[in-house]
C-alpha cells in the first residue's frame, strides 16, 4: 500500500518534471521564433520607402527660414533610428523594446505605450464578450449536430455553421449597418459613443457604450462561431465512434448519460486546448471590424498607424500580435498534454 | 494503402440478381477508390449545392464577360439638363473711375469725391491738395487738382466695347460719356469722328464700335462674350420684369441676388455626364456604379479577378507548402527541424497587417495596377504557405512508416520520387480538401483587401472594390444595386468552396460509411 503510493507521488513528481522541462523548451523555441518574426518585420518595414518621414521632413522645410530638405531628412532619420543599416537598427530596436522603451508614436503624437493602453481595453472586452456568444452558441450546437449526424438539424447546423465561415467580414458588418443602423435607426453606424455622451449619466455612458457595441460584437460572434462549431461537432463525432461510447451504450445506459456524461467529457479534451489557445488572441482586436465600425480599439488604431506608415506603433503591434499568437499555440499545446492524461510528452 | 474494395450492391438490385449464386463474382460490384469518393461525394446533398454554387459563380464570370456587350471599364454617359450660370447683370448706380494714363485716384480721394458729390461741395482737400470737381453732364464729373491737371473721370454710364471685349482708351471714354450726358449725336475721339444715338450706341463709318449703358453685364465663365444684342435683350427683359425668356433658341432663368444687387442669369444646357448610379433598367440590368460603369458587367469581370486571384494563390501556397513539407517529412533530423522553424516563424508572422502595410506603400508609390495584381498573389501565396507544409509534413511522418514505403526502399526507387510519385499522392486527398477550403478564404482576403483599396485597384473590377463603393455613406443607403449583388456573388462563391470542400473532406474518409 505505502509503496503503490510512494510510486504514484514519484510518477506524478516526474510527470510534473517532465512537463516543465516541456513547457520550457516550447518557451525557448517561442522565443527564437520571436526574435525571428520580429527580425523579418523590422527589415520589411525597414526596406519599404519611408513615406511617413519624408512627408515631414518635406512639410518642416517648407517652413519659413528653415533646413533645407535634404537635412531635415538626415535629422529625422537620425532621432528615429532610420539611419542605422538594418542589423543594427534591429539590435537597438531589441534594446529598447526590453527596456519597456516603444517609441512615441508618429501617427498619435504620444507615447506607444500610452496610445496601447488606452484602446486595449476596448478590444479585450469586445473580444471577451463575442467569445462567450461563441461558446454559448457553438459548443452546444456542435453537439447537437454530432449526436444527430445526418439528420436534417444537422443538415441545418453545418449549412450555418459554413455559411458564417463564408460571410466576409466587412460585406456583413455593412449589411448590419444597413439595416440595424440606417434602416430601423436602432444603432449608430459608427463610433463607440453617441452624441450626447458627454451628458448622460454614469450608468447612461455605459448603456451607451453597450449600445454602441451591439453590431461590432455581432458581427465577431457570427463570423467566428462557424469554425468552433464545426470543430466541437468533427470532435463529439470521433468520440461518439470510439470504442468506449459503443461499451457504455451496450452496458444500458441511456442516450442522455453516454452523450452528456462519457462522450462530452472527452470532447472537452480538444476544446479545451483550442479555447485556452484563443485566449490571447482576445487581446489582439480585430482589425476589420473595429475599422469598419470606428471602434477605437487596438485593431482600429493599428489600421491607422500601418496607413499612416507609422513605424513604431505597426513594430509594437505586430510584435504584441506575434508574441499572442506564440503564447496562443503554447497554451493550447501545454493545456493538451495537461488534459488529456494519455499524451505523452516526448 | 488505396486498394479496390469489394462493394455489395443495395438490397433492390441483389433481388434482381438473383439468377446468381450467392459466392458468384457477378454479384458483386467492383467499385475504384476514386469511384467511391465520387459516390460518396455526389450523395452529400450539401456538396451538390456548393458545385452547383461554383460552377454557376464560374460561367457567370467566364462566360458572362464573354456575352454581355460591354467592356470591363466601359463608361456610360447620359445627357443631363443642367443649369448653369451664364451672366450676372447688375443695374450700375456707383459711381466708377477712368483715370488718364500716368496719374492716380487711389480708393480714399475716390470716398472723398463721393461725399463732396453727395453733399454738392465742388471742391474737396485730401493729404493738402485740393481738388475740384466739375458736373460734365448727370451723374458724370471731371475731377482736377488744382492747377488743372485732370486726375479723373466719375461716371455711372458705362461705355463697353461693341464686341465685349476690348476697353477704350481714357480719351474716347471720356469724350463719348460727355457727349452721351450731354444728348450730342456725334464726337470726336483720338482724331477720330464718332456718331452716338440717343440708346448710346457708338459708331464708326457706320460700324458699332462701343455702346454705353448703365446694365453691367459680366459673364461668370472665361469665354462667354456678351453680344450687344443679348445685352439689349436682357435689359429690356429684365427691365419689363420677365424671369425667363428664350434668346436664339436657349433657355435662360433670371434670379434676382437680393444682398448683391445682381440678376443672375443661368442658361440651360445640355451636358454630357457619366451616367452614375442609375437605377436598375433594361440597359444595365443591375443599374451603373461611382463610374458610370455597368454593375453587372463589373460584376462578371470583378469575379473572374477573384476567381483567378484565388486559383494563383492556393496554387503557389500548396506548391511551397508541399515541397517543404514533403523534403521536411520524408528527411527528419535537422531538415524537418529547421524547416519546421520556419513554418512556426511564417505561422507567427500576422499576415494581414504585412499585406496592409505593403498595400499602402504601393498605393504611395502609384504601382501599376496590373502590376500591383502579381504583388498581390505572390505575397499573399508566400505568407500563406506554412498550414499547407505542416499538413503535408504530418500525414508524410505517418506514411513513411509504412510498409509499403519500406518496399519502395527495398525496391531502389530514387528519393525524390519515392516523395513525389508515392508519398505525395496519399496527401493529395487532404491537400485537395485543403486547397478547397483555402480558396474560400483566400477569395475573402483578397475581397477585404480590395474593399480597404489595398488589393486589386481600379480599372480592374474584384468584388471587393465594387462593394468599397459603400464606403460613401449615400450609396450604402440608396443604391443598394452597387454593392450587395457583388457581396452576395462573393459569398455564393466562398460558400461554394467551402461546401464543396466539406463535402470533399467526408468523402474521402475511408471511415465515412455512407
Amino acid at each position: 500500500m505505502r509503496g503503490k503510493n510512494h510510486a504514484a507521488s514519484y510518477a506524478a513528481k516526474t510527470g510534473v518534471n517532465i512537463l516543465r522541462k516541456y513547457i520550457i523548451k516550447r518557451l525557448l523555441i517561442s522565443v527564437l521564433i520571436l526574435f525571428c518574426v520580429t527580425f523579418i518585420i523590422y527589415a520589411l518595414i525597414r526596406c519599404l520607402p519611408g513615406s511617413y518621414v519624408e512627408n515631414m521632413a518635406q512639410r518642416l522645410s517648407t517652413a519659413p527660414g528653415s533646413k533645407p530638405y535634404e537635412e531635415w531628412l538626415a535629422q529625422l532619420n537620425a532621432s528615429y533610428g532610420l539611419d542605422k543599416p538594418i542589423i543594427a537598427g534591429y539590435g537597438s530596436w531589441l534594446l529598447d523594446f526590453f527596456r519597456g522603451n516603444f517609441g512615441d508614436s508618429w501617427r498619435f503624437t504620444v507615447p506607444v505605450i500610452e496610445e496601447f493602453k488606452s484602446v486595449i481595453g476596448i478590444s479585450f472586452i469586445m473580444g471577451v464578450i463575442s467569445f462567450v456568444i461563441e461558446l454559448a452558441i457553438a459548443v452546444p450546437l456542435g453537439i447537437v449536430a454530432a449526436t444527430k449526424q445526418y439528420s436534417k438539424t444537422d443538415y441545418v447546423i453545418s449549412a450555418a455553421a459554413l455559411t458564417g465561415i463564408s460571410l466576409p467580414t466587412f460585406f456583413f458588418a455593412t449589411l448590419l449597418q444597413l439595416v440595424f443602423a440606417v434602416k430601423l435607426g436602432w444603432f449608430d453606424t459608427h463610433g463607440l459613443v453617441g452624441r450626447d455622451y458627454a451628458q448622460l449619466s454614469a450608468a447612461g455612458q455605459v448603456l451607451d457604450k453597450a449600445r454602441h457595441l451591439v453590431l461590432p460584437v455581432l458581427t465577431l460572434a457570427i463570423v467566428s462561431i462557424g469554425s468552433l462549431m464545426r470543430y466541437t461537432r468533427t470532435n463529439m463525432l470521433e468520440v461518439l465512434n470510439s470504442d468506449y461510447i459503443r461499451t457504455a451504450r451496450a452496458k444500458g445506459l441511456n442516450e442522455k448519460k453516454v452523450i452528456y456524461h462519457h462522450a462530452f467529457r472527452n470532447t472537452l479534451i480538444p476544446l479545451v486546448t483550442i479555447i485556452g489557445g484563443s485566449l490571447p488572441g482576445l487581446f489582439s482586436g480585430a482589425l476589420i471590424t473595429e475599422t469598419l465600425f470606428s471602434i477605437p480599439g487596438i485593431g482600429f488604431a493599428s489600421y491607422q498607424a500601418m496607413v499612416a506608415g507609422d513605424i513604431p506603433f505597426t513594430m509594437f503591434y505586430l510584435t504584441f500580435i506575434a508574441i499572442l499568437t506564440l503564447l496562443g499555440n503554447l497554451i493550447s499545446d501545454v493545456l493538451y498534454a495537461v488534459v488529456d492524461p494519455r499524451v505523452r510528452i516526448a | 494503402m488505396k486498394r479496390d474494395v469489394k462493394k455489395p450492391e443495395n438490397e433492390s438490385e441483389r433481388t434482381n440478381d438473383t439468377q446468381y449464386s450467392l459466392n458468384d463474382d457477378r454479384r458483386v460490384k467492383v467499385l475504384s477508390p476514386g469511384a467511391l469518393v465520387v459516390k460518396r461525394f455526389f450523395r452529400n446533398r450539401l456538396a451538390i449545392v456548393g458545385l452547383i454554387m461554383i460552377l454557376s459563380m464560374a460561367v457567370f464570370s467566364f462566360l458572362g464577360g464573354l456575352i454581355i456587350p460591354y467592356g470591363e471599364s466601359e463608361q456610360f454617359y447620359i445627357d443631363t439638363n443642367m443649369r448653369k450660370e451664364y451672366v450676372g447683370v447688375t443695374h450700375n448706380d456707383t459711381f466708377r473711375y477712368i483715370v488718364p494714363e500716368g496719374e492716380s485716384f487711389s480708393s480714399i480721394l475716390q470716398s472723398r469725391f463721393t461725399l463732396a458729390q453727395i453733399n454738392g461741395n465742388d471742391t474737396f482737400e485730401y493729404d493738402k491738395a485740393e481738388y475740384t470737381l466739375t458736373e460734365d453732364g448727370k451723374d458724370l464729373y471731371s475731377i482736377r487738382t488744382a492747377d488743372g491737371t485732370l486726375v479723373a473721370v466719375a461716371f455711372k454710364d458705362i461705355v463697353n466695347a461693341a464686341d465685349g471685349v476690348e476697353d477704350g482708351t481714357f480719351t474716347f471714354k471720356y469724350e463719348a460719356l460727355k457727349a452721351y450726358a450731354a444728348g450730342k449725336d456725334s464726337f470726336d475721339a483720338e482724331g477720330k469722328s464718332y456718331a452716338l444715338d440717343a440708346d448710346g450706341n457708338i459708331t464708326l463709318d457706320g460700324k458699332d464700335t462701343a455702346y454705353i449703358s448703365r446694365f453691367v453685364v459680366q459673364p461668370k465663365e472665361n469665354g462667354i462674350t456678351v453680344t450687344k444684342d443679348f445685352r439689349e435683350f436682357l435689359a429690356e427683359k429684365l427691365d419689363a420684369g420677365e424671369t425667363e425668356f428664350t434668346y436664339e433658341g436657349t433657355d435662360y432663368q433670371a434670379q434676382y441676388d437680393p444682398s448683391q444687387l445682381v440678376w443672375s442669369v443661368l442658361q440651360n444646357t445640355s451636358t454630357h455626364v457619366y451616367d452614375k448610379y442609375s437605377s436598375p433598367s433594361l440597359k444595365h440590368p443591375l443599374g451603373t456604379d461611382s463610374n458610370g460603369m455597368d454593375v453587372l458587367t463589373r460584376l462578371m469581370y470583378g469575379g473572374r479577378v477573384s476567381l483567378v486571384i484565388g486559383f494563383i494563390v492556393v496554387f503557389l501556397e500548396t506548391f511551397i507548402g508541399v515541397i517543404l513539407g514533403g523534403i521536411s517529412g520524408y528527411f527528419g533530423g535537422w531538415v524537418d527541424n529547421l524547416i519546421m522553424r520556419l513554418v512556426d516563424v511564417f505561422y507567427c508572422i500576422p499576415s494581414l497587417p504585412i499585406i496592409i502595410i505593403l498595400g499602402s506603400v504601393m498605393d504611395k508609390q502609384m504601382v501599376d495596377p496590373q502590376i500591383r495584381m502579381l504583388y498581390l498573389m505572390l505575397i499573399l501565396g508566400f505568407l500563406g504557405w506554412a498550414g499547407t507544409a505542416r499538413l503535408v509534413r504530418g500525414q508524410i511522418l505517418s506514411l513513411r512508416e509504412q510498409e509499403f514505403m519500406t518496399a519502395t526502399e527495398a525496391c531502389g526507387i530514387s528519393v525524390s520520387r519515392r516523395i513525389f510519385r508515392h508519398l505525395i499522392p496519399n496527401v493529395v486527398p487532404q491537400l485537395i480538401v485543403t486547397c478547397t477550403m483555402g480558396l474560400g478564404s483566400t477569395i475573402i482576403t483578397e475581397a477585404t483587401l480590395s474593399f480597404l483599396g489595398l488589393g486589386v485597384k481600379f480599372p480592374f473590377a474584384s468584388w471587393g472594390n465594387i462593394i468599397s463603393d459603400v464606403n460613401n455613406s449615400f450609396v450604402m443607403t440608396n443604391y443598394w444595386f452597387v454593392w450587395i449583388p457583388a457581396g452576395i456573388c462573393l459569398m455564393i462563391a466562398v460558400l461554394g468552396f467551402n461546401f464543396v470542400g466539406d463535402g470533399l473532406r467526408d468523402a474521402f474518409d475511408p471511415k465515412m460509411k455512407r
